[in-house]
């Protein structure tokens, strides 16, 4: 029998029951789309956290204590601002350094208060992280030099603390003590579910004296050239270490904090498409079954194919393309659906989520290596009943 | 589909058949032999459980006999791979069930057609083939019906077109008429023979009755797994289109293996006719099997 034609021959048997058919596809259709939807999630969330750190731009070098790893506890800094005076030395630049000595604190005004994340500042950051200001401005040399009270809130505090007024020139308690707005950054949004407009930026001078410490947790540093960046690294790095000798620092780059998230997220995607995958197997076992009892109920019909000179084979092929049949339209169905909603939630959800073509291949493969897995048993048996008896079958 | 000048259609030589049952031996065939040559007209009589069914599925290559050696079509099917006989009975063989046996859903010419599928013949010349065979049982204007569209003669018909289309050399027909009312039976059983005669397809039929037997130009008896007589009958009963009907037969019965098979035995050839009159050379009635 020629391939066109058992293709048709399937077609129909299809269409003969088609309530059947569709139920059976169902299973196929939610574990494709499923696939689909979770990897895509997975996908987008993995491409807009690389945005948000490319965004940081490729010359940016973060110094920090200990090492940058997955699953690595963060060591208490012994860095300073006298450390800080070092590595700017190094880099020759001042406008080139920025640091960050950051604590969670209360803010509130007036009967208005909001948890958030307070960070010590030096008048680079703008600079070094490319930031900028929707209202006011920025803290400045002035302002860090004379550890003055002034602060600059990001998009949600604002929000959050001054609904219905203009925040530039009132006052904000941090921790108790009253800062002067000057400043409201333009807002970033969020990325993996952490609202990135939840901080609160004032002088690392004032920031210090706040908590009573000299510490300054982390230094960041805008290279002048990429491709030097690693020698850069290297030269800050031993400094540090000749200042400090117990303590060792990481000098890490845009491309290594990417590698390091995107393994993570990588995994992630993984487990999504793995927990859908189940389904999508599920789905096969339902093909498995009605293909049984599909061989089963046309006995009678295999008997007379025979009789009238099908093979073993033709027989087999028959039932293998029907099942490849039922789990490719299915497949395809699904793959539909799993684009459309994946479009929807990326469109009206926070939650990000970007289609891409190796996952509706490897999707639609699935669907069709399901259906030749679980077609093969019922297939076989087709194949392989006797004609006579298969002929007295009722 | 033409043999070779002297090969038989169907050889037969001490074919047995047992079903093996919850570890019980059932022998349904005990030792069979016989020769269906081009062009016959054979009835297969005998009671019920006797083995009649098991023998046409035998001698159609449909199961495969336990013990002796069965040729089909020239070919030994004890040599053949399941897909060689199934390529033999698609050439060779057209089956027609009491239980019609056709796929429900599917148009008449395309159950017709079923065949050629398997022969890998394309759906176009299917179609016509189909098409022109279903004219010949008398059902042209019937081709897109389904079955369950068509009466229990019509729906036999469609079987027989569909056993024939393939231009066999035999046609296997198990009880043909026995779903179907004394009426419809009658013309299905003169289309039958209608076809032999014109095509000379031979035609080897089980029935249960004596008078639809008594038609045939030879009749097999099978009792208990063996054949118990083998006989030819030279003056045939009314057929459609035949010459004057003789009522009384049994007297001029001869034993079929008292004439056997000589050498240079002038059987073959594609005519019903020349089978026939081969076969029975020395009678006085040969019945021109190409009159109709
Ligand atoms: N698949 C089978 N397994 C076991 N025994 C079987 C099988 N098929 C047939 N038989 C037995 O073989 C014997 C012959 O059966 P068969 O069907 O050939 O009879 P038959 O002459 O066609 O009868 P009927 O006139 O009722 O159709 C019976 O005793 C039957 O029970
Ligand atoms: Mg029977």
């Amino acid at each position: 029998m020629r391939l066109a034609e058992a293709w048709r021959v399937a077609l129909d048997a299809l269409r003969a029951n088609r309530m059947r058919s569709v139920l059976t596809m169902l299973g196929v259709i939610i574990g494709v789309a499923s696939v689909v939807i979770l990897v895509a999630i997975g996908t987008g969330t993995k491409q807009k956290v690389e945005q948000q750190v490319e965004g940081l731009g490729s010359n940016l070098l973060l110094v920090v204590p200990g090492k940058i790893d997955v699953g690595n506890a963060p060591v208490v800094s012994p860095l300073d601002l006298k450390d800080v005076d070092a590595v700017t030395r190094v880099v020759g630049d001042p406008g080139r350094v920025a640091v960050t000595v950051a604590s969670g604190a209360t803010a509130r005004a007036g009967n208005r208060s909001d948890f958030t994340t307070v960070q010590g500042v030096l008048e680079t950051t703008p600079a070094v992280f490319t930031r900028s200001l929707a209202r006011g401005r920025y803290l400045t040399g002035a302002d860090v030099d004379t550890s003055r009270r002034v602060a600059v809130l990001g998009a949600s505090v604002a929000r959050a603390l001054f609904p219905d007024r203009d925040p530039l020139g009132q006052q904000v308690a941090l921790a108790g003590v009253r800062f002067r707005v000057i400043g409201v950054f333009a807002p970033l949004g969020q990325s993996l579910g952490v609202d990135r407009d939840d901080e609160v930026h004032i002088p690392v001078t004032a920031a210090q004296r706040l908590w009573g410490t000299q510490r300054i947790d982390g230094i960041a540093v805008k290279a002048p050239d990429r491709e030097r960046i690693g020698e850069l690294g290297d030269r800050i790095v031993a400094e540090l270490s000749r200042r400090h000798p117990d303590t060792e620092f990481s000098a890490v780059t845009q491309q290594q904090i990417l590698g390091v998230l995107g393994d993570i997220l990588g995994v992630l995607t993984g487990v999504l498409a793995a927990i859908a995958g189940i389904s999508l197997l599920v789905g096969g076992v339902g093909v498995s079954n009605i293909m049984l009892v599909s061989v089963r109920e046309r006995t009678r019909e295999i008997g007379l194919r025979k009789a009238v000179g099908a093979r073993p084979r033709d027989i087999g092929v028959q039932f293998l393309l029907e099942a490849v049949l039922l789990t490719s339209i299915g497949g395809l169905t699904g793959m539909a659906l799993g684009v459309g909603t994946a479009l929807l939630v990326d469109a009206v959800s926070p939650i990000p989520a970007a289609i891409t073509w190796w996952s509706l291949a490897l999707a639609f493969g699935v669907s069709a290596a399901v259906g030749i897995v679980f077609g093969v048993v019922p297939a076989q048996r087709a194949g392989r009943l006797d004609p006579v008896v298969a002929l007295r079958a009722e | 589909m033409t043999l070779p000048a002297g090969v038989p259609a169907i050889e037969a030589v001490d074919v047995s058949r047992t079903y093996e049952l919850d570890g019980v031996s059932v022998p349904a065939l005990r030792g069979v032999s016989l020769t269906i040559d081009p062009g016959e007209y054979v009835a297969v009589i005998g009671p019920s459980g006797s083995g009649k069914s098991t023998l046409m599925h035998l001698l159609g290559g449909l199961d495969r006999p336990t013990g002796g050696r069965l040729v089909i079509g020239g070919r030994d099917v004890a040599t053949l791979s399941a897909p060689e006989l199934a390529m033999l009975r698609n050439q060779t063989i057209g089956f027609v069930f009491q239980a019609f046996h056709l796929l429900p859903r599917t148009s008449a010419v395309d159950n017709v057609a079923l065949p050629l599928v398997y022969r890998g013949i394309g759906a176009r010349q299917r179609r016509e083939r189909a098409a022109a065979m279903l004219g010949r049982v008398g059902l042209g204007h019937r081709l897109d019906h389904r079955p369950n569209q068509l009466s229990g003669g019509e729906q036999q018909r469609v079987a027989i077109a569909r056993a024939l289309v393939t231009d066999p050399a035999v046609l296997l027909a198990d009880e043909p008429t026995g779903n179907l009312d004394t009426v419809t039976g009658e013309a299905v059983l003169e289309l039958l023979e209608r076809l032999n005669a014109e095509s000379g397809v031979a035609l080897v039929m089980v029935t249960h009755d004596q008078e639809v037997a008594a038609r045939a130009r030879r009749r097999i008896a099978v009792r208990d797994g063996l054949i118990r007589s083998d006989t030819l009958h030279d003056r045939p009963l009314s057929g459609v289109g035949r010459g004057p009907a003789t009522l009384d037969d049994a007297p001029s019965a001869e034993p079929r293996f008292a004439s056997g098979r000589g050498p240079g035995h002038p059987s073959g050839g594609s005519g019903g006719a020349a089978g026939a009159t081969g076969r029975l050379s020395g009678s006085s009635e040969a019945v021109p099997g190409g009159a109709g």
